[in-house]
């Protein structure tokens, strides 16, 4: 694995277009895929370096993220719903009762 | 064909975890098969009895230091300090939440569940010596509390509350997980003494791109979970959605929880460094005590009011983390446990004088409250001057203790920022004396009832933000114990 830097180069790009598209979108399940986004660069990175080093810690932690997420995703979506069952809506725009 | 032999570990470390995780599932299953719609209260008895037995497990563990899960988590007096800590916390909102939840229409038995899951987050947080147990404990800990913010189904704001909390948690923990993945490839291990042991070998550990950028992406993610400007934006409106007592809850509990993690993570796995984020916490620490102590004097609603500071509680504890020294450290031990006490307290008299849908919550609804209610009032002024920090009271201690570590380790300007700080955060803490006291009542309170479990959490919330205060080595010693190991 001599190459440990360009996945590493593509882990950084998943993250930052993961970034990029939370701060910017306005659709509240578009904003969690995003997160999901970063969240698999997260893991890609952390099996880029379990490779390259050897040892094994790396891919389980990936494992407990990949748990986390779905965890994540069921109690998100619910809240999501949620929301839009006294919005009817999911934009973040809407999200407004409370001023920063 | 060889049979897979499997590992012997030793459960002690973890026995209250799985105790209240068992207690957690069983109460469930209990809420389940009961009568729907009816009184719910005896889960809250339940709960608060199963917390208390866990609180004395916890404690006979004092003195021990075993590792276990080939050090992924160790019992020792730090985490044993913290774990009462969440459970002192726990026990009293548990105590506050019955009647309220009553009120609000929202009385669904998940609610003890939920909490007892989110203690069990924390304590692997603080328990956990592997990054990869802190994570699973933080995460443990934040869905159950997403869950909790927005557990009004039927109210918008707490659904807003939960949704912005979900995003944003959710976004942080993304960070801190970047974070921990190259503290992962600098070092090649998620142990944190192993960390320790090879950034401690490394020439030039600060001139490592990939560990600076790790720690700092990691620090990150945790100062979200204290409530740490910058990233402390989603604290008023989620304190202010959340239901009250998740939102006294979530004020004590996860905060120390933060630390705690935090505070094993610097100290424990990157000692080496501590010229590098003491700087950085120096910097946050000012600038979280000032925005939260700042915004805090223009706010009504006193739900905002404790949020904001709430955001700076976490500002004057950071100031002992910079200082990074014995009395610093033993310094937040102490303020984490006191600032359970006093602001669960001040929340309990909140939910008391508010309305149902949470109407009646903003600072003038306290007005005449002293002559309606005298108890009530005086009992409130005594969580006031804890959190302003006047003696005799355990905030006041609290507060000494993390500014001579300050000075103790040189950092003269960040003590003076703070004591200046904690000077103006005694405006607004007046102001609601003075309503409660100068102004004359537009109401009679006559809705106010203090029910037993309110008037136990009361008693204890008042002892607990008192006895340190007049006799500080009740908690002072043990959490200088506690740090001795780390």
């Amino acid at each position: 694995m001599e190459n440990l830097n360009s996945y590493l180069i593509v882990s950084a790009v998943l993250f930052s277009i993961g970034t990029i598209g939370v701060l910017t979108r306005k659709n509240a399940i578009v904003i969690f895929m995003c997160i999901e986004l970063m969240l698999n660069a997260v893991n890609l990175t952390f099996v880029a370096f379990s490779r390259y080093l050897g040892n094994l810690d790396g891919q389980i932690f990936v494992f407990f993220i990949m748990t986390v997420a779905a965890a994540e995703a069921a109690v998100g979506l619910a809240l999501i719903i949620a929301f839009f069952n006294n919005k009817d809506s999911i934009d973040v725009t809407d999200v407004n009762l409370m001023k920063w | 064909m060889d049979m897979l032999s499997i590992p012997v570990v030793n459960m002690t470390p973890i026995l209250p975890e799985i105790f209240l995780s068992v207690l957690a599932m069983a109460l469930l299953l209990i809420n389940v098969f009961a009568p729907s719609g009816g009184q719910k209260s005896y889960l809250a008895y339940i709960s608060f009895i199963g917390i208390v037995a866990t609180a004395v497990l916890v404690g006979s563990g004092w003195g021990n230091h075993i590792e276990s899960f080939n050090g992924s988590v160790v019992l020792d007096n730090f985490a044993t300090f913290f774990k009462i800590t969440f459970l002192v916390a726990a026990g009293l909102t548990v105590l506050i939440s019955d009647k309220y939840m009553e009120r609000e229409g929202c009385n669904h038995g998940e609610l003890y569940p939920l909490i007892l899951f989110a203690v069990v987050g924390m304590m692997l947080m603080a328990s956990g010596t592997d990054l990869m147990t802190i994570f699973l404990g933080l995460e443990v800990m934040s869905i159950t509390l997403y869950v909790l913010a927005g557990f009004n189904r039927a109210n918008k704001k707490s659904n807003e509350a939960g949704l912005k909390y979900f995003l944003l948690g959710a976004f942080s923990t993304g960070f801190m997980l970047y974070g921990m993945a190259l503290i992962y490839g600098a070092t090649g291990t998620t142990r944190l003494y192993k960390i320790a042991e090879i950034v401690g070998q490394m020439t030039q550990p600060s001139s490592n791109v990939l560990l600076l950028a790790g720690m700092l992406l990691t620090m990150t993610g945790f100062a979200f979970k204290i409530a740490a400007a910058p990233f402390h934006m989603w604290t008023p409106d989620v304190y202010e959605g959340a239901p009250t007592p998740m939102t006294a809850f979530m004020s004590a509990g996860p905060k120390a929880a933060g630390f705690a993690a935090l505070l094993r993570i610097f100290l424990v796995a990157l000692p080496t460094m501590q010229v590098e984020w003491s700087q950085v916490l120096w910097v946050m620490a000012v600038l979280t005590m000032t925005v939260g102590n700042i915004t805090a004097l223009r706010q009504d609603n006193i739900k905002r009011v404790l949020a904001y500071s709430s955001i700076a509680h976490a500002g004057y504890a950071l100031v002992g983390f910079a200082a990074g020294n014995g009395t610093g450290i033993a310094g937040i031990l102490f303020y984490m446990l006191s600032y359970a006490f006093m602001n669960i307290g001040a929340f309990a008299i909140i939910i008391l004088v508010a309305k149902k849908g949470e109407s009646n919550g903003n600072v003038m609804d306290f007005a005449g409250l002293a002559s309606k209610r005298p108890i009530l009032a005086v009992v409130m002024t005594i969580f006031l001057f804890s959190l302003a920090g006047m003696p005799p009271t355990a905030g006041f201690i609290g507060k000494f203790y993390l500014f001579s570590g300050a000075v103790q380790q040189g950092y003269i300007w960040l003590a003076v920022i703070g004591v200046l700080n904690s000077a103006a955060s005694v405006y607004y803490y007046l102001r609601i004396m003075v309503y409660m006291y100068m102004k004359e009542p537009t109401e009679e309170f006559e809705w106010v009832q203090v029910t037993a479990p309110v008037a136990l959490a009361l008693v204890i919330s008042v002892a607990g933000s008192l006895i340190p205060g007049i006799v500080p080595s009740v908690i002072l010693e043990y959490a200088q114990m506690a740090i001795k190991l780390l």
